[in-house]
């Protein structure tokens, strides 16, 4: 009996994070992540540098206790590297036992997109776009979502190393 | 589905009093028959797990482990009621030991999640050939046997066959609520309500189940007992019972008309006497359990059993705390500030919180016996097997380590005393020849020293043949330097190579030539060092040293530029700071110090992980030596930042994922809240060699 009400807790929850995206900016451009895998936003925090690291792993900060690593997204993205200011966020992310902070330029806001307004994104040529899921059309807006996975498992490293 | 939800729980809690159960058996047996007898005690004791066993068993329905425990239990049902004189101790014990194997390979399979599908027809008929034959030899009158045999095997509703019709049987019943029922006492006294309008001669345990509000309690954890006298046939008591509400699982059996009337009239004395009353629940199998016999249950239910992860949540919330208590006492905003008050109070809280931190690391430290009262049944196998006498001798078995660490040395001891056992000592004609007491002594002996514990190994054998080993590892072609400049350790440590065995012939136990080699790979995995000593023709000593603990290390905190690192003080030798002079730099700009006629090789720090720092002079930094495994190297740091103790904590698994870093054993968080990289010494050195 309990069990069947949690699971329905548990969905009904699952179903109110649904269609739900965590947009912030870098640079010009819109991200959306899913709000299922967001666990909390903080500002910039003193970050521990880890030697023999990718660049984009930028190293490790203390979460209340608890070690999680960091990530820029900007240096992720092949984007230039910008100073860290007040606007610069950690978005801290749950997927799948890993934590992990992305550092942003800024949140913006919790935006319902439904699963109609995204459009897979195009296919091009160039490798570019495979971090991106699709892109969903707010108004007369466009953003980006995002795919968790990809980006933190670092494909590129994964090819390195097999050749 | 709300099957499941209540067999998860209870199928861990059964696991975990399983093994428990077994464990305890285990070292019954083997105790007893050191003394080859069975005492009545012993006995007592046994034929209580087997039925606590079967009970849960058959409950979780696992009929192939309830089935064999029922059988063990018959046995020594028997040999309880009738006590034979002629028993073979030692095929009794091979026996149930035998039995417990099963037990121990089919409670695996159920953690693993498989199936739970050994077959034990061949045991229990070994058994019960066994049970035949003390009867025969017994004196015992023929027909009461009958009796016992008939009554025996009529014992319990799983099995399904039951047929008796004479009057005035007297059964025993215990009754389970379901979980979260409430008011199991009522529940209870419902159901004895009910019993009185069909027989009077009931008791039942616990007594005044409804003026005492902690009967809810037992009834919940061990059932409720019920004693009933009643012309009635087994069917239609248990349907009686079936009927009750709320009910999630009933035992009815049988006992003997001499027994309920002995339980019914020393009432308090039952707790001790029934053989149900026995489902303990007990966490570390501590001293305590030796004195099982006397242990009251109050006693008993002053251990529970906790998950580790909430133990490493609560150290985090300590380590978090301390680090909290700094920033509020060390405030920048108080500087300059006298506060006399202020500064009583946070003292008090400086001292509560390290007590706080002591006892939470207290919390995870468990004795080393477990471990070494496994052995206890190696040796014994072993000695049987091989023809061998062996006495094992534990010494400092009190001796308590981190748990994660005796998870991880279990094995590495177990191989290590089968080696001593069956490379190292003689056989017995061997070792009269040589004038050797027959018995061979296998030490275990535990002891701390310092931040370490030490496990030494040693056994009376004959020892190491050093030309011998190092012919078989120049066969082998193991050898990498020339034999005349190897030391004795460094040749004892051949013996640690993977593949490398002096062993002629296989046996069933060893000489494969894997063991050591997986040895040592597990003690250095905890951070421990393996070094062997032996002299030949007295015997060979091996010995452990272990950190006491994973989670807290004395450090050396440093800083390289804006980083900071922590050096286990253990590693450190010296430190100081260089004079020019003293640095040689050879054609390869490999750069080495000269100290007191040694030369060292130094690694800079900043080069080493590309840290920015200013301090790129060896005159301005600091030079530390370190060592590891007889290997020295000159680290070279900015500064100093001093040594406190640190709580290790692993590098977040997404790092460790993406890329194994060479020189790092983890990191910490530092009193300001800050992190510092914890370095591994022995992978720096290695990595600069």
């Amino acid at each position: 009996m309990a069990e069947n009400e949690t699971q329905a807790l548990f969905e009904q929850e699952e179903d109110t994070q649904k269609g739900k995206y965590l947009t912030f900016t870098l640079g010009s451009e819109t991200y959306g992540i899913e709000i299922m895998y967001v666990t909390e936003i903080i500002g910039i925090q003193p970050i521990t540098e880890v030697p023999e690291l990718p660049e984009h792993v930028r190293g490790i900060i203390n979460l209340r206790g608890k070690i999680i690593p960091v990530m820029d997204v900007r240096l992720r993205f092949k984007k230039q590297f910008r100073e860290y200011n007040d606007r610069t966020c950690i978005v801290v992310v749950d997927m799948r036992e890993i934590s992990i902070g992305l550092i942003v330029d800024g949140v913006s806001e919790v935006l319902a997109i439904p699963d109609t307004e995204i459009v897979t994104p195009p296919d091009m040529s160039k490798n570019n776009n495979k971090y991106i899921k699709g892109i969903g059309k707010v108004g007369n807006e466009v953003k980006l979502i995002l795919n968790c996975h990809k980006l933190l498992n670092d494909e590129e490293a994964d090819s390195l190393l097999n050749i | 589905m709300s099957n499941r939800y209540i067999s998860e729980p209870m199928l861990e809690m059964y696991i975990f009093e399983t093994t428990q159960n077994v464990e305890q058996l285990e070292k019954c047996i083997l105790d007893n028959e050191k003394c080859s007898s069975y005492s009545k005690e012993a006995v007592n004791e046994i034929f209580r797990i087997m039925h606590t066993i079967k009970g849960s068993s058959a409950m979780m329905l696992f009929g192939n482990i309830s089935s064999l425990a029922h059988q063990i239990e018959d046995l020594f049902y028997y040999i309880r009621e009738q006590n034979p004189q002629f028993i073979d101790c030692s095929a009794l014990s091979d026996l149930i030991l035998e039995g417990i194997d099963f037990i121990k390979v089919e409670l695996h399979k159920i953690k693993n999640g498989e199936e739970a599908d050994g077959d034990c027809q061949e045991l229990i008929g070994q058994i019960k050939q066994y049970l035949s034959h003390i009867r025969q030899g017994s004196q015992e009158e023929l027909a009461q046997e009958k009796e016992t045999g008939h009554k025996v095997q009529q014992y319990y509703i799983a099995s399904g066959k039951l047929n008796i019709t004479a009057s005035g049987n007297y059964y025993k019943a215990v009754i389970y609520f379901e979980d979260g029922c409430e008011m199991e006492n009522i529940r209870a006294y419902t159901v004895v309500h009910n019993l009185k309008e069909i027989t009077e001669d009931i008791f039942f345990i616990p007594e005044d189940v409804i003026d005492k509000d902690d009967t809810v309690q037992i009834i919940r954890e061990k059932g409720f007992i019920i004693y009933l006298n009643v012309d009635k046939p087994y069917e239609e008591i248990h349907e009686f019972f079936m009927q009750t509400i709320f009910l999630k699982a009933l035992e009815l059996e049988e006992v003997s008309q001499e027994e309920f009337n002995q339980l019914k009239r020393p009432k308090h004395k039952v707790v001790e006497t029934s053989p149900i009353k026995v489902p303990k629940v007990e966490v570390i199998e501590n001293k305590e359990a030796e004195h099982r016999e006397t242990v009251s249950l109050s006693a008993n239910q002053s251990i529970i059993s906790v998950n580790v992860n909430k133990l490493d949540k609560l150290m985090d919330l300590v380590g978090e705390m301390v680090i909290a208590e700094a920033m509020v006492t060390q405030n920048p905003d108080l500087q300059g500030l006298s506060l006399d008050n202020f500064q009583k109070a946070s003292r008090q809280l400086r001292k509560i919180t390290s007590e706080l931190q002591d006892m939470v690391m207290s919390i995870r430290m468990v004795p080393l016996s477990t471990t070494f009262h496994k052995m206890h049944r190696i040796v014994r196998d072993m000695s049987k097997k091989l023809g061998k006498e062996v006495n094992l001798k534990l010494i400092g078995e009190e001796t308590e380590v981190d748990k994660n660490i005796i998870e991880q040395i279990s094995d590495p001891l177990m191989h290590l005393v089968r080696n001593a056992i069956d490379h190292g000592l003689e056989t017995t004609e061997v070792r009269q020849q040589l004038q050797k007491p027959k018995m061979g002594t296998v030490t275990l002996e535990a002891k701390n020293a310092g931040s370490d514990v030490l496990v030494i190994i040693k056994d009376d054998g004959k020892g190491i043949n050093k030309k011998k080993l190092l012919e078989t590892a120049r066969e082998n072609g193991l050898l990498t330097k020339s034999e005349d400049e190897m030391t004795d350790k460094e040749i004892y440590n051949l013996i640690f190579l993977p593949g490398f065995s002096t062993k002629e012939a296989v046996t069933e136990f060893s000489g494969r030539g894997v063991g050591m080699d997986v040895v040592i790979k597990n003690i250095e995995a905890v951070g421990g060092i393996v070094s062997v000593d032996s002299t030949e023709g007295i015997g060979t000593v091996v010995t452990i040293k272990i950190p006491l603990t994973l989670a807290i290390i004395d450090g050396m905190n440093i800083r390289v530029g804006s980083s900071r690192y922590t050096l286990p003080t253990t590693a450190i030798k010296q430190s100081f700071r260089p004079k020019q002079e003293e640095i040689i730099t050879d054609p390869d700009e490999n750069e080495m110090i000269m100290v007191r006629g040694q030369c060292y090789p130094i690694m800079r720090l900043h080069k080493y992980y590309g840290v920015r720092t200013a301090v790129t002079d060896f005159t301005e930094g600091i030079l530390i030596m370190v060592e590891q495994d007889e290997k020295t190297i000159c680290l070279f740091a900015d500064e100093l930042l001093g040594q406190q103790q640190v709580v290790v904590k692993s590098l977040p698994n997404y790092i460790k994922e993406t890329k194994h870093i060479t020189g790092l054993a983890g990191c910490t968080l530092l009193g300001d809240g800050s992190i510092s990289l914890i370095l591994d010494v022995g992978g720096l050195i290695s990595n600069h060699g």
